[in-house]
């Protein structure tokens, strides 16, 4: 049976998945979406960060699939959403990685589109009432 | 360019990965504090204890 906040949220109009995919695209927009300032502000900070100290390593985003590494940490850059397509744009993260910060600073970028993923999957739980 | 020690980016990856894992993983913001600081005490912990491990067994 479904508890109270979950009836009110699924009465709530709209579309359920618009804070995952707004969560996806832009870092802590999710929670903005569901007025949840203090966290969304606190998540955006977070991954922002991480993605930021990442590029200032000489990270590298990883822009093809050569093997199954590459694949997976592609995988995780796509999950900065907007993030990810901006940098492609702006040709930040393309400096051959040459020092052991480069390599610290490509697995910064790669979980911060993991923290993000994650991120948006908790507002759509918010969404749907699973989480308070 | 921003060239951390070890020590100063497991500090950074720990903050930034403990704050989301604190507002994903509980639902009361008490709650929230907790977990993530027992993240990372467990991220940064453990990274010293495995320092200390390897550097004992390359002796």
């Amino acid at each position: 049976m479904a508890n109270p906040q979950e009836k009110k949220n699924q009465t709530e109009g709209g579309f359920i998945y618009l804070p995952l995919i707004a969560g996806w695209l832009v870092p802590g927009a999710g929670h903005f979406l569901l007025r949840k300032w203090g966290r969304g502000a606190l998540l955006s900070a977070s991954i922002l960060g991480m993605f930021g100290t990442g590029l200032a390593m000489d990270g590298q985003i990883h822009t093809g699939a050569h093997d199954i590494l590459d694949m997976l940490s592609m995988a995780g850059d796509l999950g900065t959403g907007i993030l990810y397509l901006l940098s492609r744009v702006m040709g930040w993260g393309t400096t051959l990685v040459q020092v052991t910060t480069g390599d610290w600073g490509s697995r910064f970028i790669v979980v911060a589109g993991l923290l993000n993923v994650i991120s948006a999957v908790d507002a759509h739980n918010l969404r749907t009432g699973r989480k308070a | 360019m921003f060239r951390p020690s070890h020590f100063a980016a497991v500090v950074l990856f720990a903050l930034f990965a403990s704050v989301v894992f604190g507002i994903t993983q509980r639902d009361t913001p008490p709650k929230m504090v907790r977990y993530g600081l027992y993240c990372f005490v467990l991220f940064v912990g453990s990274a010293i204890a495995l320092s200390w491990l390897m550097f004992l067994v390359a002796r």
